[in-house]
C-alpha cells in the first residue's frame, strides 16, 4: 500500500501531464473548447427542464419559484454526471490502455487516478457553469454550498472504489462493461434526479432507502436548490460504504495485478 | 570481473486458465483453486549478464522472445524463477507508445519521459538532447499528428534513449525510419554499449546479431536451444529452420581446430561425398591460396533416394561471418532432374580468386530448389576452409582484390 503510493508520487508528472492530455484529446480543433465541457450536461438539463417542467408541468412540491426545477435538475444531474463519469471511465481504462500497460511497465494505478484527475476538473467547471446559470435565475451562493467539495469527495470515492473494482473484473469478463452500461441506466431513473423524492410511491420508498446514491445526490439538492445542511445522519453509511469499496479496490489491485496484463 | 546488471535465474512464465472467472477471483483471495489449463510461455531461463554485455534474443515467432523481454522489463510478472536487475532498465518494447496525437512533440517528450518515471525537472534537462537527436527541427512544436510516421519513430527513439539505462530492452525496432536514422539509431546503441550499458534485444536479423552481440540466446517452444557466441547460434539457427520444413530433424554442429563452426543439418537424400579446392592448372588440393589464383571447387554429391531435382548452392563467408558471394545452380538454371539412388554427381565451380587476404569459408548446400526450406537435402555450414594470401599483388586492404588501377597525371 505504501509503495503503491510512492510509486504514484514518483509518477505525479505522468498523471499531471495524462490529465490534461485527456482533457485537450476531448476538445481539440473545436472551436468552443472547453466550453463543451459544460455544454453537454447544461444542454442536457435544459432538454429535461424543457419536456417536463414545459410540456408535462412537473413541479416541486412546497416551492413556487419558477426557476426551482431546473437547478433541481442541474444539481441532482451534476452529482449524478460525476459519478458516472467516473465510474465509466473507470470500468474500461485498463482494457483502453492495454497496449501500454502491455509494453510499458509503470504503475497501473496511475491510469485510474487520471480519469480521476480528469473528471474532476470536468466537475469542477460544470460547477463553475451551473453558478452562472444559477445567478441567471436570480439564484445567489449560500454559505450552504460549502458543502459540496463533501459531496464531490464522497461520490468520487464510491465512484472510484466501485469503478476500479468493476474494471478489475472486466478485464476477465467483458460482459461486465455491458452490464453496467445498462444498470447504469436503470439506477439513474431509480435516484430521485428528474423527479422529487417526494412523489415516489410509498411502496416503493424501500428501494430509495437502499440506493446509496439517494442520500449523495441529495447534498447537492439539499446544498444548491434548498439552501440547507445535508441531513448527516444519512451520510454515514454512503460514507462507509464508499470508504470500504475504496480500500476494497485497492486490496482487488493488488491481488489482481500480477494477472491483470496476462489477459489484456 | 565486471559487476552483474542483470540475473535471470530460473524464471518460467505461465498463463493459467480457470473453469469460470469466478474461480479466478476466489483465487485472489487464498481459496485453493486449482487452474484447469497451464501455458508455459517460457520455462527454464537463466543467464547473468554483465555490464556492456549485448545479448540477443533469436527463435521463430511464439517461442516466447517478447514474453522474456516483458518478464524482465516488469510488464509481465513471472511465474516461477527470480529476476534481479541492478541498475535502470529502458525497454523499447513499442516506440510511440503512450504518445499523444494532439500534443505537440515537445508536450510528447513530457508526457513519455513522466510515463519512464522522470521528474520535469530531469526532463527540462534531457529536452535539448532529445529534440537535437530526434531532427524534428520546426515540427518538434507541431502536433503530433501531423507527423509522418517515421518522425513519430524518431521522436519515439529519441525519447526512449534520452537517459543511458544500465539495460536496455529492445523488440525489434532497429528497422525505424529512414536508413540514415537507423545508422544512427545503431550507432546510439552501440555507443551505450561501450559506456557499460547490457543490452538485450530481439531480432530476426541476424546481421544485426553479428555487428552488435557478443552472445546469443536461441529460444524454441519456451526454452533455451542454444546459448553461446553468435556464429554459432546463428548457424545452427538458420539450419534449424531449414529442418523444420524437412521432419527428419538432424542438426549437427562442432567447432573446428581453427575456430570456424561447422554446422551440418538435412535428411541426407543426397548427400556431401566430398568437397575440394584445387588449384586449376596442377590440379591438386590447395589450403592456401593466392590473390589472383585461379581454381576449381570439386564437389562430389551421391543420392541416396529417388529425387526430382538437385541444386547445389554456395556461400562464400569471410572470417567475420559476413556473407561475400554466394548463388545457386537454380539461379543459373542448371538444375539437374530425376535422380536415381546411388548416383553421384560432380559439380566444378571454376573461378578467379579476387579476395583479399584472410581466411574464407565455403557452405555448400544441397537443396531442391531456390531456397533451403522446401527439401534440405544436406547444408553444411562452412564445410571448406581456406586461406588467401597476397604475394605478387601490390598490398591492399578489404576481402576483394578489385584489379584497379590508378592513374596519376601532374600538371
Amino acid at each position: 500500500m505504501k509503495n503503491m503510493l510512492i510509486a504514484l508520487w514518483q509518477y505525479r508528472h505522468f498523471i499531471k501531464s495524462s490529465i490534461r492530455g485527456e482533457l485537450k484529446a476531448r476538445v481539440a480543433r473545436s472551436r468552443l473548447g472547453t466550453l463543451w465541457f459544460v455544454l453537454h450536461p447544461l444542454a442536457q438539463a435544459t432538454i429535461f427542464a424543457l419536456v417536463l417542467a414545459e410540456v408535462l408541468g412537473a413541479k416541486l412540491p412546497n416551492i413556487e419559484n419558477k426557476a426551482a426545477y431546473p437547478i433541481y435538475l442541474m444539481s441532482g444531474m451534476a452529482a449524478w454526471g460525476l459519478f458516472s463519469d467516473i465510474l465509466n471511465r473507470c470500468l474500461n481504462i485498463f482494457v483502453e490502455y492495454s497496449s501500454t500497460l502491455k509494453k510499458i511497465s509503470f504503475p497501473r494505478l496511475c491510469l485510474p487516478m487520471i480519469v480521476w484527475g480528469s473528471a474532476l476538473i470536468n466537475h469542477i467547471l460544470l460547477l463553475l457553469a451551473i453558478v452562472v446559470v444559477f445567478l441567471f435565475f436570480g439564484h445567489t451562493p449560500r454559505v450552504t454550498w460549502f458543502v459540496i467539495p463533501l459531496g464531490i469527495l464522497l461520490i468520487s470515492l464510491f465512484a472510484f472504489g466501485m469503478g476500479v473494482m468493476l474494471g478489475i473484473f472486466n478485464v476477465f469478463t467483458r460482459d461486465v462493461g455491458q452490464v453496467i452500461g445498462v444498470v447504469m441506466q436503470i439506477w439513474f431513473w431509480l435516484t430521485p434526479i428528474v423527479y422529487p423524492y417526494e412523489i415516489i410511491p410509498q411502496n416503493l420508498r424501500w428501494l430509495a432507502e437502499i440506493n446509496l446514491m439517494v442520500p449523495l445526490v441529495r447534498i447537492y439538492q439539499d446544498a444548491l436548490l434548498y439552501n440547507q445542511w445535508p441531513d448527516f445522519t444519512t451520510l454515514w453509511l454512503p460514507a462507509v460504504v464508499a470508504m470500504s469499496l475504496f480500500m476494497f479496490s485497492f486490496v482487488l489491485f493488488r491481488k489482481a495485478g500480477p494477472e491483470l496484463v496476462d489477459v489484456l | 570481473m565486471s559487476n552483474i546488471v542483470l540475473d535471470v535465474q530460473n524464471v518460467g512464465k505461465s498463463f493459467v486458465s480457470y473453469r469460470s472467472n469466478l474461480s479466478r477471483f476466489l483465487r485472489w483471495f487464498g481459496l485453493p483453486v486449482r487452474p484447469v489449463h497451464e501455458y508455459w510461455a517460457v520455462r527454464d531461463i537463466s543467464f547473468t549478464l554483465h555490464a556492456g554485455e549485448a545479448l540477443a534474443l533469436i527463435g521463430q515467432n511464439g517461442a516466447g522472445k517478447s514474453t522474456l523481454l516483458k518478464l524482465i522489463t516488469g510488464t509481465l510478472r513471472n511465474t516461477v524463477g527470480n529476476i534481479a536487475v541492478n541498475g535502470r532498465i529502458s525497454a523499447i518494447l513499442e516506440l510511440g507508445l503512450g504518445f499523444n496525437p494532439e500534443f505537440t512533440g515537445r508536450q510528447n517528450v513530457y508526457l513519455s519521459c513522466g510515463l519512464l518515471g522522470l521528474s520535469n525537472r530531469q526532463i527540462d534537462e534531457i529536452i535539448p538532447a532529445i529534440e537535437d537527436f530526434s531532427e524534428l527541427s520546426e515540427f518538434f512544436d507541431q502536433p503530433l499528428r501531423v507527423y509522418s510516421s517515421g518522425m513519430q519513430a524518431r521522436l519515439a527513439f529519441s525519447v526512449a534513449t534520452a537517459v543511458r539505462p544500465d539495460v536496455l530492452i529492445v523488440d525489434e525496432i532497429l528497422s525505424v525510419g529512414d536508413s540514415y536514422f537507423q545508422h544512427k539509431s545503431f550507432d546510439k546503441i552501440r555507443q551505450f554499449k561501450q559506456q557499460g550499458t547490457t543490452i538485450l534485444f530481439v531480432t530476426h536479423s541476424m546481421s544485426d546479431v553479428r555487428a552488435l552481440c557478443d552472445r546469443v540466446i536461441l529460444l524454441d517452444n519456451g526454452k533455451v536451444l542454444k546459448d553461446g557466441p553468435p556464429d554459432e547460434v546463428v548457424d545452427y539457427y538458420n539450419a534449424l529452420i531449414a529442418d523444420k520444413e524437412n521432419a527428419k530433424l538432424s542438426v549437427q554442429q562442432r567447432r573446428q581446430q581453427d575456430g570456424w563452426l561447422l554446422t551440418r543439418s538435412g535428411n541426407f537424400q543426397a548427400a556431401l561425398k566430398s568437397l575440394i579446392l584445387m588449384d586449376e592448372a596442377t590440379q591438386e588440393s590447395v589450403e592456401t591460396v593466392r590473390v589472383g589464383q585461379r581454381l576449381v571447387l570439386k564437389l562430389t554429391a551421391v543420392i541416396n533416394d529417388n529425387i526430382p531435382r538437385l541444386v547445389l548452392g554456395y556461400m562464400l563467408r569471410d572470417r567475420t561471418g559476413h556473407v561475400v558471394w554466394g548463388t545457386n545452380t537454380w539461379h543459373t538454371r542448371q538444375v539437374v532432374n530425376n535422380l536415381k539412388t546411388g548416383d553421384e554427381v560432380e559439380f566444378f565451380l571454376r573461378f578467379t580468386c579476387t579476395l583479399g587476404p584472410g581466411s574464407y569459408s565455403f557452405s555448400p548446400a544441397l537443396v531442391s530448389s531456390d531456397t533451403h526450406l522446401e527439401d534440405n537435402y544436406e547444408w553444411v555450414d562452412n564445410a571448406l576452409v581456406f586461406d588467401v594470401i597476397n604475394t605478387d599483388k601490390n598490398f591492399f586492404i578489404g576481402t576483394s582484390w578489385l584489379d584497379a588501377v590508378f592513374q596519376i597525371s601532374r600538371r
